[in-house]
């Protein structure tokens, strides 16, 4: 433990239910050790708060290790602080200094509805998921697993697109408030490996579709979505996805098998 | 949902901004060889006066033409403005957070500024069909051909200097909108190839220095060279 420690000056936004109106409070918090995390720094500010019988900040954090894509906050007008590769429980308060005011508000999107404080519901995404981001084909028994060859740079690529947390910072920082590189991971990942090539048309047409209907906006290519993703992903998986997509809208075809097949 | 596919492309974000991306690839033609057409302005009266009396005797065929760069002009702007009007909504508001702060890896000034620069080239467009195109009607004859003055009536626009100044300021406007422009096509098409992009955007930044400073260096020539 470093023996100096801070007092961090917090604005932050409070707003008590998805309907009220909200507004940015001022916190000070004493004795931060530069080996806190952000999260642990808020921590110790809700612990203050309780001890005051006050109503402590919700916020959203789970596994703090950075694989799980829960803590979502805009600090400093930034998604997850704007570090390069970096969810919010990986910030550590060594990158402040005594006396910084921090402003820290959740991630906005008409389709993201602020719950309370910080909290916001991401589940939208989950239902763009639930519209086909899965394999559904029949695969048997589990073959040896060098039956389906796939070239290593394949594999890599579809992992970098695989790494996806669905954190949501990419809809906070898009100016667009779309979810474009959220769905392209999945559609892109998904594309690339022979399990999920077979499905690609159908689950690019459904993906799309359901986005847009969540309220998602339409992507511009600022690509401000790439520099603030945590797990650094490239738009390279958008354009991807706009392919799949385009080829699916023009080729996709189901015949109608309900009179029998022959 | 699925044998409609065709007619949710149209209507979807990602079919209606391909649709703005080849729209926007398209009008980047048209002005090439607008551009090409312009500099035979260096060539004299007679050699500009022949071109454009080529054009016009075109007849039905440069009509399907011109109806199909208004077309093209329409659906781009038309379809561009409902998506920035949907984007807005999307983000939550003109006004979504207290502090906001570029990342400096992705925004840029080009692409932040596209609705702005876009309606700028709209009023431009406008104006420049009213006062060259639809302009003063000057007849001469070249070689005993009669045909129209249009070298006179260019001319003759140019030598004001307030209209030489709105040229060039929508030109600034029209390298701003094409340099994100250009490369954004290629994206939104899914041409996006790790190998070429770069190269994409280069080819990019290229052409909208080169077509727009070709158009200005006209402007500002003929407004120098007087009636």
């Amino acid at each position: 433990m470093s023996e100096k420690t801070m007092t961090i000056n917090l604005k932050i936004w409070r707003q008590s239910n998805p309907t009220a109106e909200g507004k940015l409070v001022d916190y000070r918090v004493e004795n931060v050790s530069p080996d806190m995390s952000f999260l642990e720094m808020i921590d110790v500010l809700n612990e203050q708060l309780v001890h005051k019988g006050e109503d402590v900040i919700a916020f959203d954090h789970d596994c703090r290790e950075g694989i799980c894509g829960m803590c979502s906050m805009m600090i400093d007008g930034k998604a997850h602080g704007g570090y390069k590769n970096t969810t919010t429980c990986q910030v550590h308060m060594r990158l402040y200094k005594d006396g910084d005011t921090i402003v820290i508000e959740p991630f906005r999107a008409q389709a993201f509805p602020i719950i309370k404080d910080l909290t916001v519901n991401r589940g939208a995404l989950d239902k763009v998921i639930m519209a086909g981001g899965y394999i559904t084909a029949s695969t048997g028994n589990a073959q040896d697993a060098n039956a389906i060859l796939i070239p290593k740079p394949i594999a890599d690529e579809a992992m970098d697109a695989a790494a996806c947390i669905g954190c949501g910072a990419c809809v906070a920082s898009c100016p667009n408030g779309s979810a474009m590189l959220f769905m392209g991971a999945k559609v892109s990942q998904l594309a690339l490996l022979p399990q999920g090539k077979v499905e690609s048309a159908k689950r690019s047409l459904n993906m799309v579709h359901t986005h847009d209907q969540l309220g998602f906006g339409n992507c511009t290519n600022h690509a401000e979505c790439e520099a603030t993703c945590p797990k650094g992903i490239s738009i390279e998986h958008i354009a991807r996805m706009n392919r799949e997509y385009l080829k699916a809208a023009f080729t996709y075809y189901e015949k109608d098998r309900s009179e029998g097949g022959a | 949902m699925m044998t409609s596919a065709v007619n949710h492309y149209f209507f979807s974000s990602i079919g209606r901004k391909q649709l703005v991306a080849m729209t926007g690839l398209a009008l980047c033609g048209f002005l090439v060889g607008h551009l090409t057409g312009n500099f035979l302005l260096l060539a004299g009266s007679d050699a500009f006066n022949i071109y454009a009396h080529k054009l016009e005797s075109l007849g039905p065929v440069l009509y399907l033409i011109e109806l199909a760069l208004t077309g093209i002009f329409v659906l781009h702007l038309g379809l561009a403005i409902k998506l920035t009007i949907e984007n807005v909504k999307a983000r939550g508001g003109t006004k979504r957070y207290e502090k906001k702060v570029k990342t400096g890896r992705g925004t840029t000034f080009m692409s932040q500024t596209m609705p702005y620069t876009g309606l700028v080239l709209l009023v431009f467009v406008i104006l420049h069909l009213i006062s060259l195109k639809y302009g003063t009607n000057y007849p001469t004859t070249v070689d005993g051909v009669p045909m129209r003055d249009l070298y006179r009536t260019t001319m003759e626009y140019f030598a004001s200097t307030s209209a030489t100044i709105w040229y060039v300021v929508a030109m600034i406007c029209a390298a701003l909108h094409t340099s994100h422009g250009f490369a954004s096509s290629f994206q939104s098409m899914g041409w996006n190839h790790g190998k070429y992009f770069k190269n994409v955007k280069r080819i990019g930044y290229l052409y909208a220095l080169a077509v727009s400073a070709g158009f200005a260096f006209l402007a500002v020539w003929a407004h120098m060279k007087g009636v």
